[in-house]
């Protein structure tokens, strides 16, 4: 796993995307694993009754890939301070999804390396339905 | 601006009443069974070796399986005021690793009640907040969730 270090980003800078597309399957493991046993998530006739278009992505799945891509992105020695997301539209299976995120501020706290990334995921047609934030410490070059 | 609130007393009564603790164990297969279910191959998260050469030398929790440690139920219905629900969003606070082998003890109490008119018309936005406490006391985490209770069904996007 590659690290990364404070030094090296600045403002502006891409958070390395990454691509997801949640199965129905996937659905009923993240139903499984988390808890959230919804049936809008697994249950097509149950969704469609609740007025939706039929089974939809639980918001914390996709709060999960907003983290996953902070943590795949600030390397094993970066540390998760802040992850927030706003559910702004429904997304659905077997689209393909991209988490990304940019850099907005980079700053030195009690000797820490913080570094601030908005974030979103976006649907397929590229539409940010689920946008946040996260802040990271990351480690500093000879530390 | 509506003359009457739809934020009642009996609303207001729940502020801040915590729900009774539950401490869960954090065990190595949920762990590993929550990292497969998102699809994070971070071996941190599942690989036993890596994890002991890492920075906290056992397998850490990836940051959202918080989520599947769940609050107890409020000690009475929080009564809601709308037909319709939605989850507005989540905002997690990292303070401490979730290691495998910690207890967590999970306590949730509503902490925010605001009203706003918007597209769906009136709508009641009820922020609560879990916290997330290990064996030693230390606060690991919190996660502020909100809800938004509206009257009008949304229309399609």
């Amino acid at each position: 796993m590659a690290q990364i270090y404070y030094e090296d980003v600045n403002v502006g800078d891409e958070v390395t995307p990454l691509p997801k597309n949640a199965t129905s399957q996937q659905l009923v493991k993240y139903a499984g694993a988390s808890g959230d046993y919804y049936q809008i998530h697994y249950d097509d006739g149950f969704a469609r009754n609740n007025g939706l278009p039929g089974i939809i992505i639980h918001g914390a799945l996709k709060n999960a890939f907003l983290g996953q891509l902070v943590t795949d992105w600030m390397g094993p020695h970066g540390e998760l301070k802040k992850l927030s997301v706003s559910y702004r539209a429904m997304d659905i299976p077997n689209e393909d999804l991209v988490c990304s995120g940019t850099v907005t501020d980079k700053r030195i706290e009690d000797g820490v390396g913080i570094v601030e990334c908005e974030i979103a995921l976006h649907n397929g047609a590229g539409k940010a339905t689920t946008p946040g934030k996260a802040i990271v410490s990351l480690p500093m070059r000879g530390s | 601006m509506p003359d009457e609130s739809v934020i009642s007393d009996e609303m207001r009564a729940h502020l801040d009443v915590e729900s009774d603790p539950i401490t869960y164990d954090v065990e190595k297969g949920a762990v590993i069974k929550f990292a497969q279910a998102i699809g994070d191959s971070n071996p941190l998260f599942q690989d036993e070796a890596a994890a002991r050469n890492g920075p906290y030398g056992v397998i850490v929790a990836p940051p959202t399986f918080l989520r599947s440690l769940i609050a107890g139920e409020a000690k009475r219905e929080f009564p809601r005021p709308f037909p319709n629900n939605l989850d507005g969003g989540s905002e997690y606070e990292f303070f401490e690793p979730v290691r495998v082998g910690d207890r967590i003890t999970v306590t949730k109490a509503i902490v925010e009640l605001t009203e706003r008119q918007g597209r769906l018309g009136t709508m009641l936005f009820t922020t609560a907040e879990t916290r997330y406490v290990n064996q030693i006391g230390q606060l690991a985490a919190t996660q502020r969730t909100t809800g938004i209770s509206y009257a009008t069904p949304a229309e399609e996007e």
